[in-house]
């Protein structure tokens, strides 16, 4: 899917990476703890997450993820949205509660993809 | 090993800053881009790194970090003067975690740090000593 849809379906607010939004992506994560997404996270590229500090976007770039999606209204300061276009990471901005994103994303096509291994 | 065969990065971990934690991390992923290693490389050096250096600032008060590059292996140093880890077999257990709550509520304190570190690094040696320091040494091969 390309990120171009996530933003309608989740009708979310671009707030960096226009430039991005046909990029491909397959599958997502939705997680608050971030230690969990650099322990489990293979390929997947969409990050969605209720938490909104400089270390989510440290976390996705970590993990070569593309695009986050920050769920229940968040609006991140300046300084994470910075952080994001000098990384190259699409950051959304959407109303909906973290559950309904992700079964939205899920039921149109996004996966959940496969995790590493211990 | 000689020592002109290594490339160094050097980098002091503000420990009053959970803002800028990472920083040092996100460098070191960009300096080995540009040196052209594998992406599985960068990312198992980057994610052992971040949370190391992650936990020298919620548990330590900050440090020091050093990054070897060797041909063959790459080498993270993180120092610091905390407080020390008395029991090292329990911190390494997944899920355990002395982090307060507020650290939780930022997306870590989850107890996987030290299991992550050693999850995606070829070798990893902790020297710590209560109430003196901790060294986290660890090793990915090329
Ligand atoms: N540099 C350090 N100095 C002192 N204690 C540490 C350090 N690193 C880890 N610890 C101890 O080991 C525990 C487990 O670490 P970790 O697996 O990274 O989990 P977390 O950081 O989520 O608590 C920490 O809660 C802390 O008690
Ligand atoms: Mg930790």
């Amino acid at each position: 899917m390309k990120i171009r849809e996530i933003v309608k379906l989740l009708d979310a607010r671009v707030l960096c990476g226009e430039e991005l939004l046909d990029g491909e992506v397959n599958s997502a994560c939705g997680c608050d703890m971030m230690s969990d997404v650099l322990a489990f996270v293979k390929e997947q590229a969409v990050l969605i997450t209720g938490l909104c500090n400089p270390q989510v976007v440290r976390t996705a770039e970590m993990m070569d993820m593309r695009c986050i999606v920050f769920v229940r209204g968040k609006v991140p300061p300046k300084d994470v949205v910075a952080l994001a276009e000098d990384s190259g990471i699409v950051i959304l901005a959407s109303d909906e509660r973290m559950y309904v994103a992700c079964g939205k994303l899920y039921a149109n096509g996004l996966s959940g993809g496969s995790v590493v291994s211990d | 090993m000689i020592d002109n065969d290594k490339v160094n990065f050097h980098f002091d971990i503000d420990g009053d800053n959970f803002t800028t934690a990472g920083e040092a991390s996100v460098k070191i992923k960009k300096a080995l881009r540009q040196m052209g290693f594998s992406a599985d490389t960068i990312r198992r050096v980057s994610v052992a790194m971040y949370e190391g250096e992650i936990n020298m600032v919620i548990h330590a008060d900050g440090g020091e970090a050093d990054v070897n590059v060797y041909p063959n292996k790459i080498e993270i140093i993180l120092a610091d003067k905390g407080p020390g880890i008395p029991d090292i077999e329990k911190a390494m257990q997944a899920g355990y975690s002395t982090a307060p709550d507020d650290i939780r509520s930022l997306g870590f304190g989850a107890g996987m740090g030290l299991p992550n570190m050693k999850k995606y690094t070829d070798s990893i040696d902790i020297q710590t000593e209560v109430g003196v320091g901790t060294t986290v040494t660890m090793v990915v091969n090329v």
